[in-house]
């Protein structure tokens, strides 16, 4: 992709911008005008994470180097963390992670983006190839630095009757894009990909999505929620193809975004592309503050305005991490929410 | 307990309550009744301190203290629950985790120590089976997807477990079938007590079968324009508000 190709060449003139349609909200190329110097080799550093006491791997890729492919044999169940770490040397860099998961084999992978300091452009390319039956489990917790700049790019394919479900967790960056395209092939496969950003200050989150459904009896479902305060920008862009011949596909979308400031902003685009007859989709968006009813009531239960606030808001984003099936790193999500929310 | 003395209150710059007055002692039910529009919710919530509900003249305390000065969760916790006419949906907020948040923010207030899980589960489980409430329904977000019955009666588990001293009441009784309005009945007369007051604000005579009030009071236009004994209630019901509405 054109990020990838930006870095690996040297040329910011590659990088995306407004000028491309799925790009016109993160304009990298307006931003970036000469690209940063190679990433030189960098060290880890330690991990703040209730998750790291229960991996199997935890995979440290600094400033883009590594990792080796991951490989989950059929009928086994795996938990990997991968930790992408762009060091406070780093410029730009990519890096690449390829998956795949063996027929019936279960797979909880859990990612984060990590930023020592600003001035960084990291890309991340993550190629996940599921077989028969294979579940897949993507959880990825962003935390770049507030200056720095990072794009992730998922590519998933999934055999017949596999599950793939992802939660994305982000609180932004300078500017920061993580999308995710899926190759459905219906046949009984279900995808669920799912996001909360939570940003502040002048942090941008953009949430990019693309299933397309190709053959018959597959299902989607999305829930993506957003709060947003101060100056900070989030973007959610979703897509969902239904394919010609895809019958019987069942496809939800629904964001939500709440917006605490009114210098904050949202930029929303809920897409469905049908191009089958027997089909059920629907989208939701939904853009607000918080219900002063709610608030009201809850104030006159006892509960200050800002813990009424710190409530509400919580459960507006716990909505998206309580559909985390495994039960360590949901908890590991609701941690870093309510951390974030103050609650 | 509650004194309200000569009360006006406007909303959006409408005037809509004209000078009212009213004294519920401790260990009093005094019922307020009165036509649609007459400012019944509208009192609730100045009592409460809603957003939006703009005092200009007048004075309400509890024991003595000043309520009008302080914001909502500070009354809540000096002791004031009020029964909502339709109580919200939270989504994502367990009903437990919502009430043991608001318990917690009210002892906090009051300079006393948070309540334990232990202590807190077992008072919930005690409070839930004198109200006939399914445990499993309280490990729900509040209110989400329950009917009218079960939310009224949501209402009456959050007032027992917070057990306030003064409580208002805002039709409690609308949404109710006899049942459940049995129910939430009982659960009221329980918390009747020498040291608490209600007030119970209804259109309908029909909840004061069930909640027997000391007093009854008829607003109209933003005014207390009657004041009798538990016959009164009878007599508007069979006569209606004709007659206030023109005295008025």
């Amino acid at each position: 992709m054109s990020v990838t190709k930006a870095i690996s060449s040297g040329d910011a003139g590659l990088l995306p911008g407004r000028r491309d349609e799925d790009w016109r909200w993160t304009d990298l190329r307006g931003l970036i005008r000469q690209m940063p110097a190679a990433s030189p080799e960098g060290r880890a550093w330690a991990w703040d994470h209730p998750l790291t006491q229960s991996v199997d791997s935890l995979i440290e890729v600094v400033n883009g180097r590594g990792p080796s492919d991951l490989e989950v044999p059929a009928g086994e169940t795996r938990l990997a963390a991968y930790r992408f770490l762009s060091s406070a040397e780093a410029g730009a860099h990519t890096a690449e992670l390829w998956v795949s998961v063996g027929e019936g084999a279960v797979l909880t992978l859990v990612e984060s983006y990590e930023g020592a300091s600003g001035g960084y452009l990291a890309n991340a390319n993550i190629n996940l190839r599921l077989a028969k039956g294979a579940r897949v489990e993507r959880v990825v917790f962003a935390a770049d630095h507030a200056e720095g700049v990072s794009v992730v790019d998922a590519s998933v394919e999934l055999a017949a009757e596999a599950s793939y479900a992802q939660t994305v967790l982000t609180t932004g960056a300078r500017r920061q894009r993580i999308e995710t395209r899926v190759a459905h092939p219906g046949a009984h496969a279900q995808v669920r990909l799912d996001g909360a950003y939570l940003l502040e200050g002048q942090h941008n989150a953009d949430l990019t999505t693309v299933v397309e459904h190709l053959g018959v009896d597959g299902v989607t479902s999305q829930l993506t929620k957003g709060v947003v305060r101060d100056q900070s920008r989030g973007v959610f862009q979703g897509r969902i193809v239904v394919s010609e011949g895809a019958d019987r596909t069942d496809a939800r979308m629904g964001h939500h975004a709440l917006i605490l400031s009114d210098k904050a902003e949202i930029d929303a685009k809920p897409e469905l592309l049908i191009f089958a007859d027997d089909v059920q989709c629907a989208h939701g968006n939904t853009v607000g503050a918080l219900d002063e009813d709610a608030l009201f009531y809850a104030e006159q239960r006892g509960m200050p305005e800002d813990l009424a606030r710190a409530l509400l808001t919580a459960a507006f984003v716990g909505e998206v991490i309580e559909r985390i099936e495994h039960e360590a790193v949901r908890e590991a999500a609701q941690a870093w929410a309510a951390q974030r929310l103050e609650v | 307990m509650l004194s309200i003395s000569n009360l006006r209150a406007e909303v959006d710059g409408n005037e809509i309550l004209k000078g009212l007055s009213l004294e519920v002692p401790a260990g009093e039910v005094h019922a307020i009744m009165g036509p649609n529009g007459a400012g019944k919710s509208t009192l609730s919530y100045v009592l409460t301190g809603r957003d939006g509900y703009e005092v200009t003249g007048g004075t309400a305390t509890l024991n003595g203290e000043d309520l009008l000065s302080l914001d909502p969760a500070e009354r809540a916790a000096k002791g004031m629950f009020l029964s909502f006419q339709y109580p919200l949906e939270i989504p994502g907020v367990p009903a437990l985790t919502f009430i043991r948040t608001a318990m917690n923010a009210q002892r906090k207030a009051r300079g006393e120590p948070e309540v334990s899980a232990p202590e807190f589960l077992k008072l919930a489980k005690a409070t839930a089976a004198s109200l006939k409430i399914d445990f499993d329904m309280l490990k729900r977000a509040l209110n989400v997807g329950f009917s009218g019955g079960e939310k009224k009666r949501m209402e009456i588990f959050q007032m027992a477990m917070l057990s306030p001293r003064f409580l208002i009441l805002d039709e409690t009784d609308s949404g109710l079938d006899i049942d459940a309005l049995k129910i939430v009945s009982d659960g009221v007369n329980a918390m009747r007590s020498p040291e608490r007051g209600m007030l119970v604000i209804t259109h309908y005579q029909r909840l004061l079968d069930y909640i027997k009030p000391d007093r009854v009071h008829v607003l109209s236009a933003g005014r207390i324009v009657e004041t009798g004994g538990p016959e009164l209630a009878l007599e508007l019901e069979r006569d209606g508000y004709d007659k206030y509405a023109r005295a008025a």
